[in-house]
């Protein structure tokens, strides 16, 4: 930390430069650290408390709210989640009876962001390929247009999507979840486009010229070559879905469509009347937030970096 | 109306400024991927898990936060349950979840600020507080009217955090625009209305969008 930014200045300045540097900003940095790591540990401990409250039993919660540990260690919270608890003990333990069956959740969930995620990238590639290359009457104004559409709030469109997800009969059903989204955001296109209209020019008219079509040169070409910026974008676009609970909200209403978000409102709602059954909400979210926690550790790099205004302008 | 309105200027003006800071820190301190990792995790988490971590940990009764005012001598306080805490409450609770991924939109906009422009001015002796206001954040304009008008959109659309947490009560007080309109369409079934008021939010966001646009000159920069 001697010398940032301090480059190809003589060695007389350098030195002059980094101690009354040194006197004055080292103060600050410490007081930057200490801010950096407050923010650090504001935004772990809900996760820490969620796995502690978790991994206690009702009783104990409201015996001892300000102990860090787990008061009273237990894994009824969990089992009431899986439904491998028998109700008697769910009683005892203060939890939620209910019939909910979370599995069904995680596959639903499951089920709906995989679809967006696949539908997305295929359709909105094909989409971001033809507004990047393919020359067409009125390509720059339709493009604008659905620029124009990154603005739209998406109340704005709630109804209308609810009306036709229900003129389709679709009301109650993954598909009708997922179809809103499935085909294509403005967001992707123009995420993609910025990616395709970098790849040179050259290596597709090669590939024309050995007689590949159109189409083939899509699939064998283009789609191998963005293969990074195509998995980032899967990987936010399945956060994106499985994370949505405003419109599963409006379109699920039974075990049979129900998605995790929707489902943790439910179970927040379904209290017992002793009083909330913390234990359980709390390793209910903890399993709602596992599959993403996996996910970003895995691809965390990649997340990372790709947020910023590369995209963008 | 007037609800929505004093939730996005609470959660846009304290977002904003936290991700700033944040940002700063984490351009001046360390380029490491794991504590950018860390600060976006809350990100990751949808909203209704968020709000019901908060609405656990701030719980009147049995809450760790009102367990630590009360061990500290203050008195306990309904955050979601009392009328004007609930609005700051929420807005808060969705600065924790958005002030990270916000931070790292800026510390990449601040990762494109030519260095040369940094040396120059210690050369003249700046001190730190004059170079961030006289070069960091004028220089930064373009990308925080971009951020702030991404974040002022999705502020006026709040919906999730409210609707697990205080449902738009107590006595209406958090009852955001969105969440009447969701009422109004699913509760009273007057569909007309409520699309008519969605149209209404359209324009407004419209014509936010319009000013702030203008107002940052967010199209131009002051590089050249």
């Amino acid at each position: 930390m001697t010398s940032i930014g301090v480059k190809s200045t003589e060695v007389s300045r350098k030195n002059n430069l980094t101690k009354r540097r040194k006197r004055k900003t080292n103060p600050g940095k410490v007081l930057a650290w200490v801010a950096m790591i407050i923010v650090v540990l504001i935004t772990l401990f809900p996760f820490y408390w969620m796995l502690r409250t978790a991994l206690s039993t009702n009783a104990s919660l409201y015996a001892e709210p300000g102990s860090f540990l787990p008061p009273e260690f237990s894994t009824g919270g969990f089992q009431r989640v899986f439904g491998t608890q028998s109700v008697e003990d769910a009683v005892a333990e203060g939890g939620t009876v209910t019939d909910m069956n979370f599995w069904r959740y995680i596959l639903n969930s499951t089920i709906v962001a995989t679809l967006v995620t696949a539908g997305q990238l295929l359709f909105c590639s094909m989409a971001a390929y033809a507004f990047a290359r393919l020359k067409f009457k009125g390509r720059d104004t339709v493009f604008g247009i659905f620029i124009a559409g990154l603005m739209i709030p998406s109340i704005f469109t709630l109804l209308p999507n609810f009306v036709l997800i229900k003129e389709l009969g679709l009301v109650d059903n993954v598909l009708g979840i997922a179809l809103p989204t499935m085909l294509m955001t403005p967001f992707a296109i123009f995420f993609l486009r910025q990616f395709f209209m970098n790849i040179p020019r050259e290596i597709e008219e090669a590939a024309l010229l050995d007689g590949i079509s159109r189409i083939g040169i899509f699939f064998k070409v283009i789609i191998p070559m963005a293969a990074a910026p195509l998995a980032t974008l899967g990987i936010l676009t399945y956060m994106t879905a499985w994370n949505d609970y405003f419109w599963p909200l409006m379109v699920s209403y039974t075990d049979q469509s129900r998605v995790l978000t929707v489902a943790l409102g439910i179970f927040r709602a379904q209290t017992p009347t002793s009083g909330t059954d913390w234990a359980g909400l709390m390793a209910a979210t903890l399993v709602a937030a596992a599959p993403m926690m996996v996910l970003f550790s895995l691809f965390a790099k990649r997340i990372v970096n790709s947020i910023g205004f590369n995209g963008l302008k | 109306m007037k609800v929505t309105v004093w939730y996005v200027v609470l959660n846009i003006g304290i977002q904003t400024i936290m991700a700033l800071m944040i940002a700063l820190m984490m351009h001046r301190l360390t380029r490491s991927t794991f504590l950018r990792g860390v600060v976006l995790s809350p990100y990751l988490v949808s909203n209704v898990v968020a709000a019901l971590v908060w609405l656990w940990i701030l719980d009147t009764q049995l809450g760790i936060f009102n367990h630590l005012l009360e061990s500290i001598g203050l008195e306990r306080i309904g955050f979601l349950t009392d009328e004007t805490w609930a609005i700051p409450t929420i807005a808060l609770i969705n600065v924790w979840r958005h002030m990270g991924y916000t931070a790292l939109l800026i510390f990449a906009g601040l990762q494109t600020l030519p260095e040369s422009v940094y040396e120059a001015a210690r050369t003249d002796g700046a001190g730190e507080t004059r170079i961030f206001f006289s070069i960091t954040l004028p220089l930064l304009r373009p990308i925080m009217a971009l951020v702030l008008i991404m974040t002022i959109i999705g502020s006026f659309q709040v919906f999730d955090t409210v609707a697990v947490t205080t449902g738009g009560g107590p006595a209406n007080a958090t009852n955001v625009l969105q969440v009447y309109i969701y009422d109004m369409a699913f509760g009273r079934f007057q569909f007309g209305y409520a699309s008519a008021m969605s149209v209404g939010l359209l324009i407004i966001l419209g014509i936010i969008t319009f000013i702030q646009f203008k107002l940052t000159r967010a199209g131009e920069t002051d590089l050249d």
